[in-house]
């Protein structure tokens, strides 16, 4: 039963922590659908909301704020600096870039990651700031049925549930509100939109907004877990298999896919990894990736891609 | 005035296909070969300013040579074949590690059979790692036969990050070094050692004059007609008969080889002794920026793109220090991110298609000056 347990551990583990890969792919899939933008600035977006809340946070902290109140007042204040990226993206960047072709605006992403990198350290500082939340000790389940327990760390069933409450909250926004529909059809076709009186440009800043907001959940666990720091740009390169394998056009692809790619490189790592030199973590996700789309070029849950001449 | 082709009749056919069928066009290169090839050792045995000292040829013009080869390869690939790579980066490395385990002698032991193989000279070693970069390149570009655009962007991620993790953790590649870092061989070419900045700038630059001018008529002739073809529509390509199988891998093949020479010239000459992490993902972005900023379906884009990306950030940096304006080094380098992302924006916003049709648009007003028709 250890062999078995020590599996359902590794198993567990791994579907927490795909689910928080899944909050930056979230991001990701809200402007594709959107504008057909591949945003490579989504991890940037992390770490600016992450460094924002968290300076805010510390600041108000320093001044003699109860911890609850700060919690508040950097939440807002992140929410604002995103609202105003959002705006300064959309006004400079993207609205010049309107109808260039998709590699185009995505190298044009590229330059916005570097802005937001570079800025978001000059304004916040670029030293690792602990965040602390969420607790981060662990549980331990089924101690049992098992010998030693399983052991499944609190912040990754934090993220688990907040991953959660955002999709359900995501859903009802694009289903039930009216700029939830307008931005639906943004996404079916442009023209059509723009000719029943959808404007663009307002679409636009919301879903960068929203991303920016998904980014700044994505930001309390990630800054929970690992600190805010400059390495949480790389997660954004973490979630292009999970985009991959869900589909780039695909909210619940994007869900699922995080938690073949957490579950998938955790079970690789502690079953392949001892053999082959460990480390395999690093470029599993990708090669599995890979794999998908050989099998279904579109991803598991992308619409069919149909060509014409 | 000066730039006007009236008068240069074309007789034959040869003439009409040229690479330059303008004689300014000839002229001017053949200048600038000389002032490559003359005029900069000249002026760097001569000590004139700004060649004072190594620093503009040792930091500054060898990495240019290099890394435009290496956007070279990349545009065969993305500009011409319009299969987007974010792999360029492993393509390099491979064409470097695979340079240094010929130069340094391979020996594999299979179990059954061993393979051995004697150190090789510096050139064949180079050769033998594009070679190397080649075969990756076309086994990484099969997937391309399913997939397109961002997508097989991320397949070709795939390459770069497993060789990132290939070179840091099979210590064969490095051939067990406590470090991880790796010494190239010394530069001996057929008894003529390499080593002055001067002499390898050289030797970097007759690598990227032979490989663009075959690069050039590459992309003129068929192979490169039939790459054109694929980026401009794959289906209607195939339907006129073009082989999707034998187009894609041949762009993928030849541009790996270019930027796995590239590489092995990096790590060569460049660095001298290097790290997996001279070739990380940091690279494959930088050497894409290059091909588009330079423009995409140029050879000569490759060298502007280069030129720009690479001078940039030094430029950035010296700014602060021209001005008097006391700013930290840490403030400097976030600065320099900011400024370049900011100035790719606006390149792409005013010029989508990169410095490449900025040349172009000179050249045809030149043409017609003073006369705008």
């Amino acid at each position: 039963m250890v062999a078995f347990g020590q599996f359902l551990e590794v198993l567990i583990s791994g579907l927490l922590a795909g689910v928080l890969y899944s909050l930056v792919a979230l991001g990701f899939v809200l402007i594709f659908k959107a504008s057909g933008v591949f945003n490579f600035a989504q991890g940037a977006m992390v770490l600016l909301a992450g460094l924002a809340l968290v300076r805010a946070l510390d600041l108000m902290v320093a001044k003699g704020m109860p911890f609850w109140g700060a919690v508040i007042v950097g939440l807002v204040f992140a929410a604002a600096v995103m609202s105003l990226t959002a705006y300064l993206v959309e006004r400079f960047v993207l609205g010049p870039l309107v109808n260039q072709d998709g590699l185009t605006l995505f190298m044009a992403t590229i330059g916005v990651t570097f802005i937001i990198e570079g800025g978001a350290q000059m304004l916040f500082g670029a030293e690792v700031y602990p965040l602390p939340l969420f607790p981060t000790d662990a549980w331990f389940l089924f101690e049992k049925t098992f010998e030693g327990g399983i052991l499944v760390s609190k912040i990754d069933v934090w993220g688990g549930m907040i991953a959660a409450v955002l999709v359900v909250g995501l859903a009802l926004f694009f289903q039930r509100t009216k700029t939830g529909r307008a931005l639906r059809a943004v996404a079916d076709d442009h023209a059509a939109a723009q000719s029943v009186g959808i404007s663009l440009d307002w679409i636009w800043f919301i879903v960068w907004l929203v991303a920016g907001l998904v980014a700044l959940v994505a930001a309390t666990v990630w800054g929970t877990k690992l600190g805010v720091q400059f390495s949480i740009t790389f997660l954004a390169l973490k979630a292009l298999p999970v985009l991959i394998i869900g589909g780039f056009t695909s909210v619940p692809g994007a869900i699922v896919g995080g938690l073949i790619v957490g579950a998938g490189e955790k079970i690789a790592e502690a079953y392949l990894g001892p053999s082959i030199g460990g480390g395999i973590e690093y470029w599993f996700a990708y090669v599995l990736a890979l794999a998908v789309l050989l099998a279904r070029p579109q991803g598991l849950f992308g619409e069919r891609i149909i060509e014409r001449i | 005035m000066l730039y006007r082709e009236t008068g240069q009749f074309k007789t034959s056919y040869a003439a009409d296909m040229a690479i330059f069928p303008i004689r300014q066009d000839r002229i001017a290169l053949y200048v600038l070969l000389a002032i490559a090839f003359i005029g900069i050792p000249v002026l760097d045995a001569l000590q004139v300013w700004p060649f004072a000292g190594e620093y503009l040829l040792r930091a500054i013009l060898i990495p240019f040579l290099i890394l435009s080869l290496a956007a070279v390869g990349l545009n065969i690939l993305t500009g011409y074949c319009g299969q987007l790579s974010l792999g360029s980066g492993a393509f390099m490395a491979v064409g470097a590690y695979s340079a240094y385990k010929f130069g340094t002698g391979v020996h594999l032991p299979l179990g059954l059979f061993d393979i051995a193989i004697p150190a090789l000279p510096v050139l064949p070693s180079i050769l033998l790692g594009g070679v190397m970069a080649a075969a990756v390149g076309i086994l990484f570009g099969v997937p391309s036969l399913r997939i397109k655009g961002l997508y097989l962007a991320v397949a070709t991620l795939a390459a770069q990050f497993f060789f990132d993790w290939v070179f840091i953790r099979v210590q064969w590649f490095t051939n067990y070094t406590s470090s991880g870092s790796v010494t190239a061989p010394e530069l001996n070419f057929f008894g003529l050692i390499v080593n002055k900045p001067v002499e390898r700038y050289l030797l970097c630059l007759i690598f990227v004059t032979v490989v663009a001018l075959l690069a050039k008529n590459l992309v003129r002739g068929n192979i490169g007609r039939q790459w054109m073809a694929i980026r401009d529509m794959d289906i209607a390509a195939e339907l006129m008969g073009i082989r999707p199988l034998y187009a894609k891998l041949t762009a993928f093949a030849i541009s790996s080889f270019i930027m796995g020479i590239a590489g092995a010239l990096w790590a060569f000459v460049y660095l001298g002794s290097w790290e997996p992490l001279a070739f990380n993902i940091d690279r494959s972005f930088q050497i894409l920026f290059m091909v588009i900023i330079g423009g995409l379906g140029s050879i000569l884009g490759s060298f502007l793109g280069a030129a720009f990306i690479l001078v940039l950030p030094i430029m950035l940096d010296q700014v602060p220090h021209a001005l008097g304006i006391p700013i930290s080094v840490e403030t400097v380098s976030l600065l320099v991110f900011v400024v370049t992302g900011a100035l790719i924006c606006w390149l792409l916003i005013v010029e989508p298609h990169g410095f490449a049709r900025l040349w172009l648009t000179g050249k045809e007003k030149l043409r017609l000056w003073p006369y705008p028709y």
